[in-house]
């Protein structure tokens, strides 16, 4: 190995290490499943809020924006804009009842809301098919930055995350990554300030020189034209919407004490994210003045660029640090969660519990783990788009309606998960297997949040309309649950 | 033998030590008024976070519209830097933690609301 890579390899290696002496340290307060599950809903709103906003801020968040925006400009803030907002809508609609419905995961939501076991096996479905969406591009993404920072073959990245996570997760639970994922966000926030701060002086000594930009580079339009405009819009509905039926994200919410602590915690998640997206954009705009070539590592790649000796070193090993710190907890995030509903509908009935859920653990990290080995151009940014939009046109509307209408029926539940997943699916196939992006056709599967979304919305409503005989009896009580103070004594 | 002690009556009237009963019992037995109650509640939050939710559509949603159709509007620039990146790259963060804190604060003026209402003792 040459000096080169010196850094890169120690940044990786200590973060694997803190990780998993974190984990551990966390496991000594790991005895029970409710603290496998959901930490026993005890994590008080600043480290919930910092462990989501850890766990929130994949590579697609450290890496991926800079990169997009030093290539396509400002229509890509969007992206940054999108994520964000997305906790806004999650915290009026469905923080504080999502909460109080006691329930464990999405698929337990349905199943006491509605009462079916049905309901319950199709979220099952939903949720490893949007967790398994999101770890792949993670996984790979891990592969292309250990290629770019230590010169490692491409599979070199999968297993070594797939390995961190599977440790801390099957060993710990939620518990032990909740401090994991704390420690990791405000190890992503530094390894992007530092470097940005340190670079912005360099810059203003060189005397400032200009961003060179393309001729259209400051337009927020994703595209010309009328397409543009349904792009961007459709864009901006899959993220707004889709974060909250994002499987991870949810799984976090049961782990407050109560509804109010759930707002709270989604206020500070609010802020924490806002802070670190002021960031990456910075970096766009140095690699435009510095001439910057490569979008997928000029996050790893501009300190060097910048400047060189130990400095450069120093902030190429930070900026590494924070990338291998974004893959490690986003991939343990969404482990958990599809671990968990794995435990509950196939594992928990032939094990033990902590057993069922290291079984469900190895389970839901070595599938995408072969696949993202298996398949190694998926496409990084686009996958992690297209969940969004999956998630968007099936949760979305399933929790909004399940909290918010008392008349959803399961029949209607399940039919617009049908239609909204299907439609949304089948776009995200159709745009994965064919490049070529023209006309509207191609435009319309491209972005389908804003016709699957709406879609899946009317036929929850019309086929709960048309089977209103059987809303269920114990509706109205749910509701009382969903939406009154916990400090009020009520038959819940 | 025919004349029997008839049983002893206690003769009562209402309690009136009997303390008076808080109205979450109209919730709990879902009588129409525990309903009205809590359909009160719903339409305060629902309707608050439409209000949310209209703000957050007509400030930053409308962006891309105005881009569309007034592409100069968005070329502004201020002290050399194009004003569309100080709205989308810096402005609308505390601008959605803004209307998120005014979001938690009503949320939990309403519950207060509903609380001191459904606490209150009938008489």
């Amino acid at each position: 190995m040459d000096l080169e890579a010196l850094p890169g390899a120690v940044a990786v290696v200590v973060v694997a290490v803190a990780t998993l002496a974190i984990g551990t340290w966390g496991l000594r307060f790991s005895r029970t499943t409710s603290d496998f599950f959901v930490a026993s809903r005890t994590v008080n709103p600043r480290l919930n809020a910092s462990a989501i906003g850890g766990e929130y801020l994949s590579a697609a968040s450290f890496l991926g924006i800079a990169g997009l925006v030093l290539t396509f400009g400002a229509d890509m803030l969007w992206y940054p804009v999108g994520w964000t907002a997305g906790y806004l809508v999650l915290l009026v609609l469905v923080a504080a009842p999502l909460r109080r419905s006691g329930a464990y995961t999405l698929p337990d939501f349905a199943e006491a809301r509605l009462g079916s076991r049905g309901v319950r096996h199709l979220c099952s479905v939903v949720v490893v098919a949007i967790g398994w969406l999101y770890l792949v591009p993670q996984f790979e993404g891990a592969g292309i930055t250990l290629a770019a920072a230590i010169d490692a073959p491409r599979w070199v990245g999968p297993l070594v995350v797939g390995a961190v996570v599977l440790v801390n997760v099957s060993s710990g639970g939620m518990r032990s990554i909740t401090f994991v994922q704390a420690f990791q966000y405000w190890l992503k926030l530094t390894a992007l300030l530092v470097p940005v701060a340190v670079l912005l002086v360099i810059w203003a000594g060189d005397g400032a020189p200009r961003p060179v930009t393309p001729q259209d580079w400051s337009m927020p339009l994703l595209g010309d034209g009328a397409q543009g405009l349904y792009s961007t819009y459709s864009l901006i509905l899959a993220t707004f919407l889709g974060t909250m039926g994002l499987p991870h994200v949810v799984v976090r919410f049961y782990t407050n004490p109560d509804g109010r602590a759930a707002r709270r915690t989604t206020l500070v998640v609010l802020a924490l994210l806002g802070i670190f997206y002021v960031l990456p954009p910075l970096f766009a705009m140095l690699g435009r003045a510095y001439g910057a070539a490569d979008a997928d590592t000029l996050v790893l790649e501009l300190p060097r660029l910048m400047t060189d000796g130990v400095l450069g070193d120093v902030l190429t090993g930070l900026v590494t640090a924070g990338a291998f710190a974004a893959f490690l907890s986003t991939s343990s995030g969404l482990a958990i969660a599809v671990s968990g509903v794995l435990t509950q509908d196939v594992t928990v009935r032939r094990l033990p519990d902590v057993t069922a859920f290291r079984v469900a653990a190895v389970i839901a990290v070595t599938v995408p783990l072969a696949a993202s080995l298996a398949l190694p151009d998926f496409g990084v940014a686009r996958a992690v788009g297209l969940a969004f939009a999956v998630a968007a046109s099936t949760f979305c509307p399933l929790l909004v309606l399940g909290i918010w209408w008392r008349g959803l029926t399961a029949a209607g539940a399940i039919a617009g998960l049908l239609v909204g997943g299907a439609g949304s699916v089948g776009a995200v196939a159709w745009t994965l297997a064919d490049d070529a992006s023209s006309g509207w056709f191609d435009v319309l599967l491209g972005q389908p949040a804003a016709w699957s979304v709406p879609v899946a919305v009317t036929a929850m409503v019309v086929v709960s309309r048309l089977t209103a005989r059987t809303v269920p009896a114990h509706a109205r009580r749910f509701m009382v649950r969903l939406h009154t103070p916990e400090a009020l004594e009520l038959d819940r | 033998m025919s004349e029997r002690t008839p049983e002893r009556v206690r003769v009562t009237g209402p309690d009136r030590r009997a303390r008076p009963r808080p109205r979450t019992g109209d919730i709990d037995e879902e009588t129409p008024l525990g309903r009205i109650y809590l359909a009160s509640l719903l339409r305060d939050q629902l309707w608050l976070a439409a209000r949310i939710l209209a703000v957050l559509g007509i400030t930053i949603g409308s962006i891309p519209l105005l881009a569309f159709v007034a592409p100069g509007v968005v070329d502004v620039h201020v002290a050399g830097v194009p004003v569309i990146w100080l709205v989308l790259g810096v402005a609308v963060y505390p601008w959605l933690v803004l209307l998120g804190w005014r979001y938690v604060r009503a949320a939990e003026r309403n519950e207060d609301a509903f609380v001191d209402l459904v606490s209150e003792l009938e008489r």
